[in-house]
């Protein structure tokens, strides 16, 4: 178009004039994005529905303003490290307690009040005091009634590694829930034969990216169990409906590696700028109304941690698990687990 | 040289030796730079991976299965797309299909939907489409019009007169489309193949959504476990490499073949065929298609808006502002990433198209290689980068728009670069001659004539942000949701009625633009 008559260029200048409203409007309403001194900021690798209901629940009562960055948990722990004493993060919230170890270990971590720590039983949180358990979540094998009878379900997770399971059973390997399962059967059983394990899941496995596809996968009947932890059976059982749904849980008895107890915990930073209100919100984490909100919403399927909380009625009552006995720190941080991973071409 | 726009007629005839005044290059390198930086990153961090270690991380039979499923589900999309896409195109084109105008617009219109909002939809419909067959039904409905829209196109510009030929010559109907009409469409359908691929390799969220393994969700994982590790950055790199390679194939067949028509006079429009008993089977597909592109993505937002998720939403009084939040950031990160990347394609392609020479255009080239770096590549570069050498950076949403100039710059290039060749040099010149300085020029002479063209490029990149999710996921700052972040938030916990209300609010101001777009410009603009 060599010229053009100038009446064809108003609707575009009526555009520019459109769009750069919208620009100075949307330039006007920006949240803002920078973090003033009273401002919180969680780094969080639990379930945003959750963490959303909880800080905005904190804000309401205290006035101090939260702001969150999500992401899975050995990811954002790593994050920190790598962060080191420049990280903006004041408080890390998390699904498991190896990440909140490995940050501990490179002294990354503060002391938790004593008063938030004594809120809860001791054996869920840091010998050193320099994290809280807040909430707990029990280790499953959901299964499928259509395709296994509930008789043949293994009496051990190391069962699941026998030729027998080949095609069975389901994993997401790379989810932040199986490392500190490695851990455990580490742990407990010794580093070889938490190899043979992992290598006989390699060949029986189907592998997904996350416990929600493991337990999504199980319940259409893609495959007939799968290793989650119990949270993402009720999670999926409340959102399909239970007459929609096709699974089950199995825990696993008598101390077997299988029923491992993962706690989630949160840590303030040493390098927090905010320590008061860190150590707020951490308190305000294991406090009862919130543990006791917590166990009745149908937002988290967890175990409330603090004392004398009951937990949601869709869970087995935490007294009548038969969990492991294996301490915090055996469990340790992850890197051992994903090191077995890789040489086992899991992850 | 020292001034932009020099003299008078003699230095017209050698219009393409001039050399660029200094500033004027400065700028233009700034965008074909900051691309390369992503890309020379990745490489340079997977060379750096020890020998052994890089053996026994590129050896892991992990590695084998993911380039058997990338591969495998690349191969299948394209074909399925090459074929759907024909069949529509031709139908459209070439036949008295009943609406084919309608048709035409329905064909193209699923190119407005993110991969990832229709893995959203189905994979809450049933969770039995997942895997392969999630995968490859998504990616297929997603990405078929990239071959739909240049075969039409390629199909009304043919000839008529060589199929009549064929015809008269006694070959059949099918007969002289494989051997007349084919051979013809082949530059079109090939880069349309090749595009298809490439997205394919580049998409995410859809088949982490769908729990499809492939390179780009491994990346993921490998992030998650372990932030920034050495085995992030192999894989990275044989996905660049994988990605390059299509890149260059696409630009080989599209720079290739050409079938000109060298007769004189006005070419006939070619007679529609008449379908006959073919018309309902013609129609039901259309319609089938149609359901699967469109109804059913919007069909389940629109179900899933009505249903009250129990486990899915926070407190409901805190939702509308999360919402209102979500889109704010979204309208803004998608205006001033347009405004950025625009910004950066101009002098560029001003450059490009005023002052043609070996070295303008191998920073085209640089700048085109952007779409053979998938967004997943950039961000992790981005954020390892920043956090060790531009600490003030990292977590900042100047970072993340830096991210969304890089992958969206050709998009912007390839607008900006049409409107300016075809403004014409001699109106600048004759602006100058009547006394007028160069910035008066730009501004009262060149703003006007290109000024459409930077609308329709600042358009589509303004839709790809908002509709992109990658990049955000990895490098939106601390507290920074958009509709995008928020949609995958919420799928990715199996929470689909908490997720409605922002895929919704995205399709809608996906499709709305597209739409003020489509209406201004012929669909055919939208193919890169």
């Amino acid at each position: 178009m060599p010229l053009v008559p100038s009446h064809t260029l108003r609707p575009a200048r009526s555009i520019y004039v459109a769009v750069c409203a919208a620009f100075l409007v949307s330039l006007a309403l920006r949240p803002a994005a920078a973090a003033d001194a009273a401002t919180l900021t969680l780094y969080s690798a639990q379930h945003h529905q959750m963490v959303d209901q909880l800080t905005q629940s904190f804000t309401k009562e205290t006035g101090i303003p939260v702001r969150v960055h999500s992401g899975e948990a050995p990811e954002i722990a790593n994050q920190i490290a790598q962060e080191g004493a420049r990280s903006p993060a004041d408080v890390y919230f998390t699904e498991n307690s190896p990440e909140l170890t490995l940050l501990d270990e490179k002294g990354l971590l503060a002391k938790i009040d004593p008063t938030t720590l004594a809120q809860v039983p001791a054996k869920y949180s840091a010998a050193d005091g320099k994290w809280v358990g807040v909430l707990a979540r029990e280790n499953v094998l959901a299964f499928n009634p259509a395709m296994i009878r509930e008789n043949q379900l293994p009496a051990s997770l190391m069962d699941l590694a026998k030729p027998t399971w080949k095609g069975k059973v389901a994993i997401a390997p790379s989810d932040a829930d199986f490392l500190p399962l490695v851990q455990a059967v580490v742990a407990l059983k010794g580093k070889a034969a938490a190899m043979d394990w992992l290598k006989g899941l390699k060949q029986n496995a189907q592998v997904f990216s996350d416990d929600e596809g493991v337990v999504a996968a199980v319940d259409r009947g893609a495959v007939a169990t799968g290793i989650i932890n119990n949270y993402y059976w009720a999670r999926l059982r409340t959102e399909e409906g239970v007459d929609k749904l096709h699974s089950q849980i199995h825990h696993f008895a008598n101390g077997d590696v299988g029923g491992l107890i993962n706690v989630s915990g949160a840590a303030v930073l040493a390098s927090s700028k905010n320590p008061e209100a860190a150590q707020r919100f951490v308190a305000y984490l294991v406090s009862k109304p919130v543990q006791t909100m917590l166990g009745k919403g149908d937002i988290d399927f967890e175990y409330p941690l603090a004392k004398g909380v009951a937990p949601n009625p869709l869970l087995k009552p935490f007294s009548e698990l038969q969990p492991p006995q294996i301490s915090m720190a055996q469990l340790g941080d992850d890197r051992q687990a994903a090191q077995l991973l890789r040489q086992a071409g899991l992850i | 040289m020292t001034e932009a726009v020099a003299s008078g007629p003699a230095s017209r005839q050698r219009a393409s030796r001039r050399q660029p005044p200094a500033a004027l290059l400065v700028l233009a390198l700034i965008g074909p730079l900051i691309v390369l930086l992503p890309l020379a990153f990745t490489l340079f961090e997977a060379a750096r991976v020890d020998g052994a270690e890089a053996v026994e991380l590129l050896a892991r039979p992990l590695v084998g299965e993911l380039l058997v499923n990338t591969i495998g589900l690349v191969l299948a999309a394209t074909v399925a797309a090459a074929t759907i896409g024909t069949a529509a195109a031709w139908l459209v084109e070439r036949t008295d299909l009943p609406g084919y105008r309608a048709w035409g617009v329905l064909a193209a219109v699923p190119l407005a939907v993110p991969p990832f909002v229709s893995s959203y939809a189905w994979v809450s419909l049933s969770p039995g489409l997942q895997d392969f067959a999630g995968a490859w039904l998504v990616v297929t409905c997603s990405y078929y019009p990239l071959v739909y829209l240049p075969v039409a196109a390629a199909l009304r510009g043919l000839d008529p007169a060589l199929e009549e030929t064929a015809r008269s010559l006694g070959c059949g109907g099918c007969a002289c489309f494989r051997s007349v009409v084919l051979p013809q469409l082949r530059p079109a359908l090939l880069g349309g193949m090749l595009l298809v691929a490439l997205n394919v390799l580049v998409e995410f969220g859809a088949f982490a959504l769908l729990r499809f393994r492939t390179f780009t969700t491994e990346l993921y994982a490998e992030y998650r476990t372990g932030f920034d590790g050495p085995g992030a950055s192999l894989l990275a790199a044989v996905l660049l490499l994988l990605c390059l390679a299509c890149l260059f194939a696409e630009v080989k067949v599209r720079g290739g073949a050409g079938y000109a028509r060298l007769g004189r006079g006005v070419r006939r429009r070619a007679a529609r065929l008449k379908l006959g008993l073919t018309t309902l089977p013609a129609l039901a597909g259309f319609a089938a298609l149609a359901m699967t592109t469109l109804g059913v993505p919007l069909g389940m937002i629109a179900y899933w808006l009505t249903q009250h998720g129990a486990a899915a939403i926070s407190p409901a009084e805190a939702s509308v502002s999360l919402l209102i939040d979500a889109t704010i950031s979204s309208l803004w990160l998608g205006l001033s990433g347009a405004a950025v990347t625009v910004a950066l394609a101009l002098p560029l392609g001003f450059v490009a198209v005023r002052y043609q020479s070996r070295f303008v255009t191998l920073l085209e080239r640089m700048a085109y290689l952007a779409q053979g770096v998938p967004g997943i590549v950039v961000a992790l570069a981005l954020i390892s980068l920043t956090i060790r050498a531009a600490y003030p950076l990292y977590q900042t949403t100047p970072l993340l728009i830096a991210a969304y100039a890089i992958v969206f710059l050709p998009l912007a290039l390839v607008s900006v670069r049409a409107a300016l060749s075809q403004a014409q040099r001699g109106l600048e010149e004759a602006g100058r001659s009547l006394g007028l300085g160069w910035a008066a020029v730009a501004w009262r002479v060149l703003l006007p004539l290109i000024g459409p063209g930077l609308g329709a490029a600042a358009a589509l990149v303004f839709v790809s942000i908002v509709t992109e999710l990658t990049a955000t996921l990895l490098l939106a700052p601390i507290g920074t949701q958009t509709l995008a972040t928020q949609v995958w938030a919420d799928t990715s916990t199996l929470a689909f009625a908490a997720a409605a209300p922002y895929a919704a609010l995205m399709m809608a101001l996906s499709l709305l633009s597209t739409w003020l777009l489509a209406r201004r410009f012929a669909a055919t603009r939208f193919v890169s």
